[in-house]
């Protein structure tokens, strides 16, 4: 009797590989890597992003316009009408012609990113096109951080954020059940939480009501609106300090035991807000969260230590919510919801099981097809088609892959197709048995005749799923990863492991009973 | 068992005319069908909001009609079964930025009075994004193509590339034809069906293909009809045999996979049918009137044996150390 070949135990191996390897998956296990679910499949939430990355830039340039002001004013040099264009450019004039090299000096040092003309005591910021590219290319890597702390913080099972393209961003968020919980995640995506801190323009605010934007900007104003009431605010449009200088923010009850937000400024911004608070004695500052007023409270004194509190009639959940958003940092940029997807827990359930009972009922079909049309040539055939499956499995368990709805769909048609590469070469083996040949160059030939074919078909089938992989989005990826991975895997079963179990076999095949063993009758065999 | 036994060769190139008059029949109604009706674009790629509602019990779908038209951004939105009678989809043109608010909580609050339900999805897709997925799926299929062509023109020949090509746009345009014919929603999986389709056609051609490469080298009788006429016999049994199994499991997926997967599997029954169809009767034909000459093929494999033959000979001198 001929001893194993190589094939056979590369098959055995395969085999072993599979099974061990998918046994987590198949289980659900805690331990080992396994084969998660996508959402269409166990429900969840499924967005993309798109960015308002034009706000970066203003902001960008908002926040330049802060900084020229407050190294000036530390530097004491007298400036005048320093205000943001519509062009997106800063303009201002200084008032003291003793001051302009040291300006010049520190806009060169200190503010970066921007080239400056000068025309006399007057100066034109501009910022440079790299630093336009970069500020919008931040925003984006900002916005896909920021988000995915948030939701971090939000204390949910592994939550997917990633960079989708040039200027999307993919959120996943599997197990959201109820359409309230999935509103409040949406709130905390969505919100800027772009905080900022103003000062009231008292001299011009009992106009308020009769002002339009275009003549507030005209002053260096902003008209904004409180958040509980309709209530306006004229506020100075270049803040004192922003959110980018909060250390942490955390929820806290005031006298009323109402829900506020306390938090607090580094060093830098509660320096700045010290001074500010102690040059304006009597006047109002503005708590302003994505251009909300939430309170305008009279400075009785100069306020050090940076903290600083937002009360604004909140739910406790919503204050809650705030400060994770507050802590992660604000969205440089908008964000907008381009898509969604929900899908409800019991759907994905629902798919799972008619998926699965498809998939079980098209096996069983095949699987009997092939023992009654080919004999023992089909049973090797289905042990073959079995580690494939296995294989699928473990490879995809291995990769940490997602499995999909069409990616099952995928494995059912990958049973359908595996199975082609064995009919191909039983009808071989049947041809040349038939023009009497004996069985073992009948099944030698026929695996040398059948390979050219299988393996042409089996590539052309591979690239039009790499191309699907490549181009795919989300569930034609899980499809396409499926199918070629089912491909690979069946060159290895139903070529190498079939041929194995063939030459292992061969001393045992009676050539009288080529009916049992290939499905033929005798007549034409020699 | 054997139900195919071969014989002699069928006849099937005499009867090419018949069955390309078939196609090109097939081939103008799908076209007629896909440039008069159109698809019926879901919202993946023309934009939009889907909301699918399971009800305890049947779902009460002119109360629900009537309790969504409430709300102006639901004017003109569409209500029907999907599946069962206890659940149903509501499709609206609006994506986000008009309707603005979440739109499951909304449904919940709309509904409300309808009966006992549960919001089970919501697809909203923004105008831009389906636009752009819509580039994409047409850019992969063009990439596939592509890909194709040059694989078989280096493993056949460009003749043999032309037809496979041919046919698989031929199995593709009439899938296309029978997916507007039966109304059936276009989305992402719908596109994937196709591609798989694009792949299993081409599949199956290959391999009648694969055998009349090897009957060129191996048939006497220099006749191309002959050659075609043989290989593809003798491939009948394997091709109608796979198709046979491919068909068992994807109808099984089309009656059992539920109704999310129901357009996808049903693309794919008729991708494997009209599949199985263009590899023995269209493929092949294409390839003759293409004017594949047998004796050329022969002559250019010749010349690429002796080739071959002179680099090895010229190998063994280098290494016998005579030059």
């Amino acid at each position: 009797m001929k001893t194993l070949n190589y094939r056979v135990v590369l098959f055995a191996f395969a085999l072993i590989f599979g099974v061990i390897f998918s046994i987590p998956s198949l289980t659900q296990s805690e331990q080992g890597k396994k084969i998660t679910l996508g959402l269409d499949l166990q429900g969840g939430l499924h967005m993309l992003l798109g960015i308002k990355s034009e706000v970066a830039i203003e902001s960008r340039i908002k926040s330049m316009a802060a900084t020229v002001k407050y190294i000036f004013d530390d530097e004491e040099i007298i400036f005048d009408e320093l205000r943001i264009n519509e062009d997106q450019t800063i303009t201002f004039e200084l008032l003291d012609t003793d001051d302009v090299p040291k300006a010049k000096m520190l806009l060169q040092k200190e503010i970066e990113g921007t080239i400056f003309s000068e025309n006399g005591m007057k100066f034109i910021l501009e910022m440079t096109a790299e630093e336009q590219v970069r500020t919008e290319k931040n925003a984006i890597q900002q916005a896909v951080d920021t988000i995915r702390n948030r939701l971090n913080e939000f204390g949910l099972a592994e939550p997917t954020v990633a960079k989708q393209g040039e200027d999307k961003i993919l959120v996943e968020v599997p197990g959201i059940k109820t359409q309230e919980d999935k509103q409040r995640l949406k709130k905390l995506i969505e919100r800027a939480a772009h905080l900022q801190l103003m000062a009231v323009d008292e001299d011009r605010i009992a106009r308020v009501n009769t002002m339009s934007p275009a003549e507030a900007k005209s002053f260096g104003d902003v008209i904004l609106t409180d958040v509980n009431t309709p209530e306006k605010y004229l506020l100075r449009a270049i803040p004192v300090l922003d959110g980018s200088m909060l250390t942490d923010a955390k929820v806290g009850f005031d006298e009323q035991n109402q829900p506020v937000i306390n938090f607090t400024l580094n060093g830098q911004g509660a320096k700045i807000f010290g001074d500010f608070t102690g040059k304006y004695v009597g006047k109002r500052m503005a708590v302003v969260l994505d251009n909300k007023v939430y309170s305008a409270p009279v400075i009785n004194e100069r306020i050090g230590g940076g903290r600083v509190q937002i009360s604004g009639r909140f739910e406790f959940s919503e204050a809650q919510d705030l400060a994770i958003a507050l802590r992660s940092g604000a969205l440089l940029a908008p964000v907008v919801i381009e898509s969604e997807r929900f899908i409800g827990p019991s759907l994905g359930a629902d798919s799972i099981q008619a998926s699965s009972l498809a998939l079980l009922l098209g096996f069983i079909l095949v699987v009997i097809f092939m023992v009654i049309y080919y004999g023992m040539a089909g049973v090797i055939a289905n042990v073959a088609l079995i580690g494939n499956l296995f294989l699928i499995l473990a490879i995809m368990s291995l990769a940490g892959a997602t499995l999909t709805l069409p990616g099952m769909a995928g494995i059912v048609l990958t049973v359908g197709m595996a199975v082609d590469a064995n009919v191909i070469i039983n009808e071989r083996i049947r041809e040349l048995l038939h023009q009497g040949k004996s069985i073992g160059k009948s099944i030698e030939d026929g695996y040398n005749n059948a390979f050219t074919a299988i393996f042409d078909a089996n590539v052309t089938t591979l690239i039009a799923a790499i191309v699907l992989v490549v181009y795919g989005t989300g569930a034609i990826k899980g499809f396409a990863i499926t199918m070629g991975i089912g491909i690979a895997a069946s060159m290895l079963t139903a070529i190498v492991g079939t041929h194995g179990i063939y030459q292992w076999l061969l001393p045992k095949i009676d050539k009288n009973k080529l009916g049992f063993w290939f499905g033929i009758q005798r007549a034409g065999v020699k | 068992m054997e139900i195919f036994k071969y014989k002699k060769p069928l006849s099937l190139m005499d009867k090419s005319k018949r069955f390309g008059l078939l196609s090109i029949v097939l081939l103008v109604l799908s076209l007629g069908l896909i440039l008069t009706k159109g698809f019926n674009l879901g919202v993946d790629f023309a934009g939009g909001t889907l909301i699918q509602v399971k009800y305890e019990g049947e779902a009460p779908i002119k109360k629900v009609r009537e309790a969504i038209s409430v709300d102006k951004a639901y004017e003109g939105a569409s209500v029907t079964f999907f599946g069962s009678h206890e659940e149903i989809v509501i499709r609206t043109k609006m994506s986000s930025q008009v309707l603005g608010e979440d739109v499951g909580k909304k449904m919940n609050e709309l509904l409300k009075k309808t009966g006992t339900l549960e919001v089970r999805r919501v697809d909203m897709i923004g105008a831009k994004v389906g636009s752009e997925l819509r580039e994409k799926g047409l850019m992969a299929m063009i990439i596939a193509i592509i890909g194709i062509l040059l694989y078989v023109s280096f493993r056949f020949e460009w003749r043999f590339a032309i037809a496979s090509v041919m046919a698989l746009l031929h199995d593709v345009t009439i899938a296309m034809g029978m997916i507007v014919l039966f109304n059936v929603e276009v989305n992402l999986d719908i596109l994937a069906a196709l591609l798989t389709i694009l792949g299993y056609s081409l599949n199956d051609t290959i391999i009648v293909f694969d055998r009349i490469r090897e009957g060129i080298r191996t048939i006497k009788n220099p006749d191309l009809e002959n050659i075609i006429d043989e290989s593809v016999t003798r491939t009948l049994s394997r091709t109608t045999l796979t198709s046979l199994t491919t068909f068992f499991v994807v109808l099984t997926l089309f009656v059992f996979g539920g109704e999310i997967i129901h357009g996808f599997a049903f693309t794919l029954l008729v991708g494997v049918v009209v599949g199985t169809y263009s590899s023995i009767f269209v493929a092949s034909p294409i390839l003759m009137w293409l004017g594949f000459s047998v004796s050329g093929f022969r002559e250019k494999e010749a010349v690429k044996l002796k080739r071959e033959k002179e680099k090895e000979k010229m190998r063994a001198m280098y290494e016998n150390g005579t030059i």
